[in-house]
């Protein structure tokens, strides 16, 4: 028996649903390329890339959350709480290589309150994080007043570096982030528990694995990604609006559904995640540069959520139908 | 009592995924007449009971009423019809009232959907009396004790005017006194012309409240009788009468030394009650017991998963606390749960992942995971268990139940355990599978693992065990060594009876 079929198996059985994502993504690409070549100017994907980046490591975090099964809506509004903090670390002159191990600390802290509130409690992540996005953001607007940081000292923005270095740095790092987080999900034990938790935590726990110790890492772990999202957004302007983030949860849930992960849990990859986060990203940008009406964006990115939910259902179906075993599997 | 004819249930054949739950079963009910429905564990009495009342349909068979056949039968044709259900844990609605409780899916409206309230309590009140019940129509139903609730259940039975009731263990939970009520109520609805249909494992009941008893085994009708003319060691035989005609693979194993030791483990939270026990390296012991006699609960004590609050754990001579799942597998015990479905395997992850998911830590190294070393364990567990699988890499779903029973089982084996406790290991996988896996037991034994196994199938129990510990309510009822076992044995210290009464009938016998 050939290694050639298994693989090819392998393949349609595991990447399917990135691949959806990702050939939707090659043809929104070629569409471009043919009404309106001008999208590829440099100076354009450059700025793409910079907006995306921090989205990009949200919905890092946001895959893992959902492959444990849970969900984590307070990510705006921690983005804002840790914003607001780099812009004031920033403005009492704390050093640039000082923030960013302060800003993820801080996002921790923040995920760890989720962690033990879900984990250790078993409260409903999706209450508890409802209840995290208001208290945060409302907590921030009574500190704030509602008030932006503003006049940033001039070395933090870019990390002193200046702004091609700093720009090319953001885009490393979100990166570096994608390709450690897809290494450790591989590669680690603590990967495969977390999708094992995701697919049935009874069964994960029968197995020796601590469910609760899972969903409080994969909290933290969103939270540190927020911090260093918000740090690396913050560096890129003079002022911290009091209301950064909003509807950053919606957008990195989004991502993650496009990309294939399933949304119960248990299921899905990161590439999937960054396919998802280049598809909703670029697609506003692209119908400019088609001449199409920008208000478009939010009903086509609505549909492209929608597609992906109704083929993930198809799909399903055909890969039990792959092997055979359709009966077997409804008669359970 | 009349002979009027109420409901006959006649050739029902029902299979679930290849394994059959019963097989030309029948059943007859006359009006007024209270009629037991007795049987081992998978009997079938579950499967008869949800085909009655319309919950499951079954391959053939049909049920008739009134000597008229019941045409696509769903839950509320039969509700409709007065065939009327009450089970062992009461489902009613605790928010609601009682009388509101009473009242779904009975009640016409008024015009615009208008309640009449009054008229409600009144109705509930009046039901709740027919049956001597004495509980307000306006209390919650969460409120009430379990036995207020079973009457509140009836009364609502009553008002739809259910002509066939049946009752699975309606006794199980209550105190012999509320029991003592409960069966004068019986006899009200029995007097009033009732079909009732009375399931009960409470053998000694069945002569205070039965009229006739029927005997189901292994999805078969054995026998309908009076209930006058059989006393409960009868009942026994008939219950477990089968010849014993599998052959198991059991080895005689030189037994080792005394690995696993339970002084006196009480668990308040599961219900057991000073379970003492040994096991020696080589050793296979069957746990047998009813279903909720403790015996999944003792499993999940030992492995971590309901820690002890008494009594102690003796592993090697030494005593261990065990508060999680993972001490236990550190400490060599693996633990095959029940319903593999469910917990036993994690369907959407692939073979090879399954089969290494508890080892994770020896599979690691420098931190990351040897994919290498993986995939050698996959392939030499599918290999020397047999597994059908086209690749180890496909989803565990996509395997038969035999086949993820064995992935269940390899992902234990690889943890090289000293103690393997077994819950129910061969139910609902096919014959092939369930003898490879007796002889992969007989093998591990072999090897000088100690092996405790849940099972429910009484000849797979007497087959594959050296000894056999009964258990009932949450203690255990007698131990059994392989050679003085047999099934009336088993089952009469399961339902709670004493062993004199068999031995005592054996004598009878030989006479």
């Amino acid at each position: 028996m050939g290694v050639l079929v298994d693989l090819k198996k392998m393949n349609l059985g595991r990447y399917k649903r990135e691949l959806a994502a990702a050939a939707a993504f090659v043809a929104l690409l070629v569409v471009v390329s043919i009404g309106a070549p001008s999208f590829y100017s440099a100076a354009n994907l450059r700025d793409l890339a910079l907006n995306n980046a921090p989205v990009l490591l949200v919905a890092i975090g946001m895959t893992l959350v959902i492959l444990s099964g849970e969900i984590d809506i307070s990510v705006g509004s921690q983005f804002a709480v840790c914003s607001v903090i780099a812009g004031w670390l920033a403005e009492a002159g704390a050093p640039v290589a000082l923030l960013l191990p302060c800003l993820i600390v801080i996002g921790a802290m923040m995920g760890a309150i989720n962690g033990l509130l879900v984990g250790r409690l078993r409260l409903p992540s999706i209450i508890v994080t409802l209840a995290m996005l208001t208290a945060w953001r409302d907590g921030l607007r009574w500190v704030t007043q509602g008030a932006w940081v503003q006049d940033l000292p001039a070395n933090f923005q870019w990390f002193g570096l200046g702004q091609a270095l700093g720009q090319w740095l953001i885009v490393l790092i979100a990166l570096a982030a994608l390709v450690s987080f897809s290494w450790m999900l591989r590669n680690l034990g603590m990967g495969r528990a977390v999708y094992a938790v995701g697919s049935d935590a009874e069964a994960a726990r029968l197995a020796g694995i601590e469910p609760q110790r899972v969903i409080f890492g994969v909290f933290v772990l969103m939270g540190a990604l927020v911090g260093l999202a918000a740090l690396l957004n913050a560096v890129r302007f003079n002022t911290v609006p009091s209301n950064a983030g909003i509807g950053l949860e919606l957008k990195a849930v989004a991502a993650v559904v496009v990309g294939g992960t399933a949304i119960t849990g248990g299921r899905g990859t990161l590439f999937g995640t960054l396919i998802g986060v280049a598809l909703l990203g670029t697609i506003g940008t692209a119908l400019t540069f088609l001449g199409i009406n920008p208000f478009w964006e939010k009903a086509i990115q609505g549909a492209i959520i929608l597609a992906a939910l109704v083929s993930d259902v198809a799909l399903e179906r055909f890969r039990i139908s792959d092997f055979g075993l359709a009966k077997n599997r409804v008669g359970r | 009592m009349n002979e009027t004819l109420l409901l006959r249930a006649s050739e029902i054949t029902k299979s679930y995924a290849g394994v059959q739950a019963l097989k030309r079963a029948s059943l007859e009910l006359r009006a007024g007449e209270v009629h037991a429905l007795i049987g081992e564990n998978g009997a079938g009495k579950s499967t008869l009971i949800k085909i009655i009342t319309g919950a499951v349909l079954p391959d053939s068979g049909e049920i008739e009423l009134n000597g008229k056949t019941i045409a696509d039968n769903s839950p509320r044709t039969a509700k409709s019809l007065g065939i009327a259900a009450i089970y062992q844990q009461p489902a009613l609605f605790p928010e609601l009232t009682v009388a509101e409780n009473i009242a779904l899916g009975l009640e016409q409206s008024g015009a615009w959907g208008r309640i009449d309230w009054r008229k409600r309590h009144e109705r509930a009140r009046e039901l709740l009396a027919q049956i001597g019940a004495r509980i307000g129509p306006g209390a919650e139903a969460g409120e009430l004790t379990m036995p207020q609730q079973q009457l509140v259940e009836i009364a609502r039975a009553l008002g739809a005017k259910a002509k066939v009731l049946i009752m699975d263990e309606p006794t199980a939970s209550l105190s012999e006194e509320d029991a003592q009520n409960l069966f004068t109520v019986i006899r009200g609805l029995r007097e009033r012309g009732v079909g009732i249909i009375y399931i009960s494992h409470r053998l000694e009941e069945l002569p205070l409240i039965a009229d006739r008893v029927t005997v189901l085994r292994d999805g078969v009708t054995i026998e309908t009788r009076p209930m006058a003319e059989v006393n409960r060691q009868q009942l026994i035989q008939l219950m477990v009468g089968r010849e014993l005609s599998a052959i198991f693979p059991k080895r005689e194993v030189d037994l080792g030394e005394t690995i696993l030791e339970l002084q006196g483990l009480s668990c308040a939270e599961s219900g057991l009650k000073d379970v003492n026990l040994s096991l020696r390296a080589g050793e296979i012991v069957g746990l047998a017991g009813l279903v909720g006699a403790g015996r999944t609960e003792l499993a999940r004590t030992i492995f971590g998963l309901t820690p002890a609050d008494a009594g102690e754990i003796v592993l090697h001579g030494e005593p261990v606390t065990i508060d999680n799942p993972q001490q236990a597998i550190k400490r060599g015990i693996a633990y095959l749960p029940e319903d593999r479905r469910r917990h036993g395997v994690i369907l959407e992850m692939q073979v090879g992942a399954n089969i290494t998911l508890a080892s994770l830590d020896q599979l690691s190294s420098y931190g990351s995971l040897d994919f290498r070393r993986e995939k050698e364990l996959a392939a030499e567990y599918t290999r020397r268990l047999g597994i059908k699988t086209p690749a180890i890499f496909v989803p565990v779903s996509t395997l038969s139940g035999g086949n993820q029973q064995k992935v269940a089982l390899s992902r234990w084996l690889v943890t090289k355990p000293r103690v393997l406790i077994l819950d129910e290991p061969t139910q609902g996988i096919d014959v092939g599978a369930k003898s490879e896996i007796h002889a992969l037991m007989t093998e591990l034994a072999a090897e000088g693992v100690a092996i405790l196994m849940i099972s429910s199938e009484l000849p797979e129990i007497l087959g594959m065990s050296d000894r056999i510990v009964v258990m009932h309510e949450g203690a255990i009822a007698g131990i059994l060594n392989r050679d003085e076992a047999n099934q009336e044995k088993i089952l009469a210290l399961a339902l709670g009876h004493g062993l004199d009464e068999i031995e005592g009938h054996e004598q009878i016998v030989n006479h």
